[in-house]
């Protein structure tokens, strides 16, 4: 690959990233004002797609400046398990898979009606399309970066 | 164009949008609650409510509370020292909120007290020793049970008392007034009908303030 290629795909790659982190923080601050200025209470379920979503807001702008072709290995399997979760949510969500009967307590189902914005959206589609965009570009950007990768380490072996 | 620019600008817009639409839907929401105090002013007092002061005071708190709820208890002693600073020219009614679980339980014992006079000693009792017969935001009334005695009461009279549907009423009542006015917090004050503008004790200080200079001249 000449170097003029080279600098071509590395674009390429950066800016892949940099979509993923959008959606990334997007998601991170579009969840925070649900929680902290409309103040709705995160179900459990939203809790743990939080927890994988929040730092992907941070490693992914950290490998964008400067452009670190690994940053992708370390945020795919975070985005991965994100995903697991928001897809079992939008099943519940959804009916398609029964929500175990537990006696009533403190907090919010996952599978509520508040959790509709708008009449229109609701948040674990929301959610669910978040991780497959993240996951579809970073997926992209590791193909990009990596080969290139192992040509330059080939060369140098 | 800097990659490095397209980030900053970026970071930079999406946390401006958050700001402002933060500060959007707080203006919005302050109205909407202001509307719904107003719309439903008869639901802030009933006749059955807890009061206390001068029943002629021109600012009435109303203040919807729930015995195993700790900032109830932290406010608990800003709310008597407001009600000492302008005594006779304010009072307070008491309406329940209890959403901890088995807080309705207090509530009751509270009714129960109140048939002997002794609301208030209760309540403060409760809110003293709030962290020991609360476990995990859970009340545990049978803990509670055990500390009773020390406001002075006659526990068999109250056990009697609680049991009766018409305090599972008031508290029915309660529940459903305080959703009319789209209270899902405790404490939650009303100063003559008019919410807080955002929560704090300094807020509920001014708001009372503001309505006794206008109300005594």
């Amino acid at each position: 690959m000449s170097a003029a290629e080279q600098i071509e795909t590395n674009t390429t790659g950066w800016w892949l990233i940099f979509i993923s982190w959008l959606v990334a923080m997007l998601s991170t601050l579009g969840s925070l004002f649900f929680s902290e200025v409309m103040g709705l209470i995160p179900c459990e379920l939203c809790w743990y797609q939080r927890i994988f979503m929040f730092p992907l807001a941070i490693i992914l702008l950290l490998g964008l400046h400067p452009l670190d072709s690994r940053v992708t290995r370390y945020a795919l399997p975070i985005a991965a398990i994100g995903l697991l979760f928001t897809l079992y949510h939008s099943l519940l969500f959804y009916g398609l898979i029964p929500e175990n009967l537990q006696p009533c307590r403190q907090g919010i189902s996952c599978a509520d009606d508040g959790m509709v914005l708008f009449d229109i959206l609701p948040i674990p589609l929301l959610s669910l399309a978040a991780f497959i965009a993240i996951i579809i570009l970073l997926l992209k950007a590791h193909r990009l970066l990596n080969r290139n990768n192992h040509q330059t380490r080939n060369t140098i072996i | 164009m800097k990659q490095s620019h397209f980030t900053l600008i970026a970071l930079f817009l999406l946390v401006l949008a958050f700001i402002v639409a933060a500060l959007f839907h707080d203006a919005g929401e302050k109205q909407a609650q202001e509307k719904r105090a107003a719309d439903n002013s008869s639901a802030l007092i009933k006749d059955y409510s807890v009061k206390a002061g001068n029943p002629s005071a021109k600012v009435t708190i109303v203040e919807f509370l729930d015995p195993a709820c700790e900032t109830c208890a932290r406010f608990h002693p800003f709310v008597k020292q407001l009600m000492q600073q302008y005594s006779g020219k304010v009072n307070l009614v008491v309406r329940y909120l209890p959403l901890h679980q088995g807080s309705d339980q207090m509530v009751a014992m509270l009714e129960g007290a109140r048939k002997q006079n002794k609301f208030w000693e209760v309540l403060e009792l409760m809110f003293e020793t709030q962290s020991q017969w609360t476990i995990n935001h859970v009340a545990q009334p049978d803990i509670f049970w055990s500390f009773i005695d020390r406001a002075g009461v006659d526990t068999a009279r109250i056990q009697q008392d609680m049991d009766g549907s018409a305090i599972m009423n008031i508290i029915q009542q309660d529940l459903a007034d305080g959703k009319l006015l789209g209270t899902d917090k405790t404490p939650t004050f009303f100063v003559n009908g008019k919410p807080l503008p955002s929560f704090g004790f300094e807020q509920l200080q001014t708001l009372v303030e503001s309505e006794v200079s206008a109300h005594y001249k």
